[in-house]
């Protein structure tokens, strides 16, 4: 035999003991995870590098691998700009084999990336974005939207607060898609609620000084000022707001997106009283406690945010989609998924529905005085639990064509 | 109550205030970069950096080694300072001959290499820095509510911008470092020592941004992205002002902190370009910036 034809049996015995029969449909015989992240901008600390790490737990603890399946991990930095976020997207999946994307912190990246997946049937599972509109007008069937979106945060922080009594509402916004959606939603909820809303301030994106915003919102004589802005603008806001005395004056913060990270970086004494709507806290319950003590030493100590965990739990639910349709195409595991009732260590039971919805409950929380606070990271009070049927838009509501 | 435009002249006042502490911070920063545009003739981009490494160093000082908002006041700016004089000797100092390119292009790689380390090292969100004791709490103006730490910076800004306004324009030493930009040979040539003149006046430049770092610390976010949304708006400030005017660079960044305060009250969505459209209406009048001159 000479040294061809030994090299060509030696790889055709070898794929035939690489590839078991039953994971035939499995395209090239590896799942491949791509992590779209920002890795370097404001949204690093509560995605980014976390979320890369969340994925890869995720991947263990499915135990996937033992059962003969081959699955790997890429990763990439979108830099909050659609344009490079696209470019990748289309990379990953038409070069580099990618089945699904996973995470994509931001709005207007997240938007590009569902359309390429729809337009390629691979999958995308949102984590770190917020627009409701990826299950709204522009659903897909290959995109499943796990963690959060602007309905449920406006629908649960608002909710709360006009019926503890903060009935009048000042807005300070920031201007672009986003903010708009954000105040939007709040200000139907508070209306809706019987309360009122003042007046409003779009701010551009990543203000530095919000003083003179803030002296409009003292002026409007408003209740609640409802900060409908993210990550940087919203702990610079809440900062300065201390600073000229809003809440001592008698008037209350509404942060509408706030995150655990937020919260480290502000510190207690600035950020205590503080009360919005997330659907993961690593203190809520043993598994939760057990995920944080893996999860934050690898992550130079930051402690999973609801994002983290939803990248988590989202790819927990894909693999045991694609192992239960046993095939890796794109549109055939999401219908898998919404098929499949969701159930893990850290949302709970749930479902995906037919608009991409994931549903789960949200909580409604509190941030502790420092007194109150026993360890590091030990930051909410959960003041209450919205139910999974109430806490996100009710499916007929948000005119996805998928749904009829 | 009397009114402007709609507006009640009281919370006019307090916007006016309020442009003016930003402005103390514009002006603080340009006043650096005109500074160091003056002598050196290097566009130095790595100014928001070092404003940035100004903040970290004094939240370091506090966490690390517990040294409170005074000393920092005073150590940051010489720490920084000497980074500024170490780029200076080993980088700067080969490009003078080459053109302004070189400078910008080697001073903005920096900025990006010292942001993306400090993010690397410290995540994006940013650390607390508090407010020191003296400071906690506010004058009530009646027109506004005016935080002390706010006014402090509006007074300390405005004694470092004058002294260095005297220095340079009003001493010696100033008259040397302003003959050494006109001729650096003929003022070598009467046994002044232009190269190390030059090293100072840049590690001073610099030390000037790191001031305000520390000063900016308690305020906002001490976040390794701070500099960078800072420092285009600063560019633009001494634009308007004339390239390499002291007064320039004071004055106007007074001035465009009150303009933007303004906006803010009378058409927010525009208060990031409202500076960026006077400059371009600037250099369309008088291309020189409006304290500059033509050469």
């Amino acid at each position: 035999m000479n040294a061809f034809k030994r090299t060509l049996v030696g790889a055709a015995v070898a794929a035939a003991l690489a590839i078991p029969a039953a994971h035939a449909q499995v395209s090239d015989n590896v799942i491949k995870i791509g992590v779209l992240s920002d890795m370097s901008s404001l949204y690093t600390d509560l995605a980014g590098a976390g979320s890369v790490l969340a994925a890869k737990m995720a991947v263990e603890d499915s135990g996937i691998e033992k059962r003969g399946f081959k699955v790997e991990l890429v990763s990439a930095d979108h830099q909050n700009k659609p344009d490079v976020g696209s470019a990748i997207a289309r990379q990953w999946y038409d070069q580099d084999k990618v089945d699904v994307i996973v995470d994509v912190p931001n709005s207007g990246v997240a938007l590009a990336v569902n359309g390429i997946t729809k337009e390629k049937g691979k999958v995308f599972l949102v984590s770190g974005a917020a627009s409701a509109d990826l299950t709204g007008k522009a659903c897909s069937p290959n995109t499943v939207h796990w963690t959060y979106d602007t309905w449920m945060l406006a629908n649960g922080t608002g909710n709360a607060i006009v019926k503890t009594g903060g009935d009048s509402w000042f807005f300070i916004t920031a201007d672009y898609a986003f903010g708009h959606a954000l105040e939007r939603d709040t200000s139907a909820v508070v209306t809706k609620n019987g309360g009122k809303v003042l007046g409003s301030v779009k701010v551009p994106l990543n203000t530095q000084d919000f003083s003179s915003f803030l002296l409009q919102a003292q002026a409007s004589k408003a209740k609640i000022v409802g900060l409908a802005n993210a990550g940087g603008d919203t702990t610079n806001s809440i900062k300065q707001a201390a600073e000229f005395g809003i809440v001592k004056g008698g008037q209350n913060l509404a942060g509408l997106l706030v995150f655990l990270t937020d919260v480290h970086s502000l510190g207690l004494p600035t950020a205590q009283g503080l009360i919005f709507t997330e659907t993961f806290y690593w203190d809520l319950n043993d598994q939760s406690r057990a995920f944080a003590k893996r999860f934050a030493p690898a992550n130079k100590g930051i402690h999973p945010t609801m994002v983290h965990a939803g990248v988590y739990s989202s790819v927990l639910h894909y693999l045991k989609a694609v192992e239960a349709a046993k095939t890796d195409d794109g549109t055939k595991v999401v219908a898998k998924m919404k098929e499949l009732p969701t159930d893990d260590p850290l949302f709970g039971k749930g479902a995906v529905r037919a608009d991409g919805r994931k549903i789960h409950p949200a909580y409604l929380v509190e941030v502790k005085k420092p007194a109150e606070s026993k360890a590091p990271w030990d930051y909410y009070k959960v003041r209450a639990t919205i139910p999974a049927d109430q806490a996100f838009r009710p499916l007929k509501d948000g005119d996805c064509p998928l749904v009829k | 109550m009397t009114e402007i435009f709609g507006i009640p002249t009281q919370a006019l006042f307090g916007q006016l205030l309020i442009g003016l502490i930003n402005g103390a911070f514009y002006a603080m920063l340009s006043l650096g970069l005109a500074v160091i545009f003056g002598l050196l003739n290097i566009i130095n981009f790595t100014h928001g950096a070092q404003y940035m490494m100004g903040a970290f160093l004094a939240w370091f000082l506090l966490e690390r080694a517990g040294i409170g908002y005074w000393w920092a006041l005073l150590i940051a700016p010489v720490v920084v300072g000497v980074t500024g004089i170490v780029i200076e000797r080993t980088m700067l100092a080969r490009l003078y001959k080459l053109d302004h390119l070189y400078g910008l292009l080697l001073t903005f790689g920096l900025a990006l290499i010292i942001q993306g380390v400090f993010t690397n090292a410290y995540g994006s969100s940013g650390q607390p820095y508090r407010l020191p004791q003296e400071f906690t709490g506010a004058y009530n103006l009646g027109f506004m509510f005016l935080p002390k730490y706010r006014a402090w910076v509006i007074v300390l800004s405005l004694i470092v911008c004058l002294s260095t306004w005297f220095v340079i324009e009003r001493t010696k030493l100033g008259a040397y470092l302003r003959a050494a930009t006109e001729n650096p040979a003929l003022v070598q040539a009467f046994g002044i020592n232009v190269p190390r003149m030059i090293t100072l006046t840049y590690g001073f430049g610099v030390g000037l941004a790191g001031l305000a770092g520390v000063m900016a610390a308690p305020i906002y976010q001490v976040s390794p992205q701070m500099g960078a949304n800072l420092i285009i708006v600063v560019f633009a400030v001494v634009v308007i002002g004339g390239m390499g005017s002291i007064l320039g660079a004071i004055l106007t960044g007074f001035g465009l902190g009150v303009v933007e305060g303004l906006t803010k009250v009378f058409y927010p969505e525009a208060s990031n370009t409202v500076i960026f459209v006077i400059m371009v209406i600037v250099l369309l009048v008088k291309p020189a910036g409006l304290f500059g001159r033509e050469r």
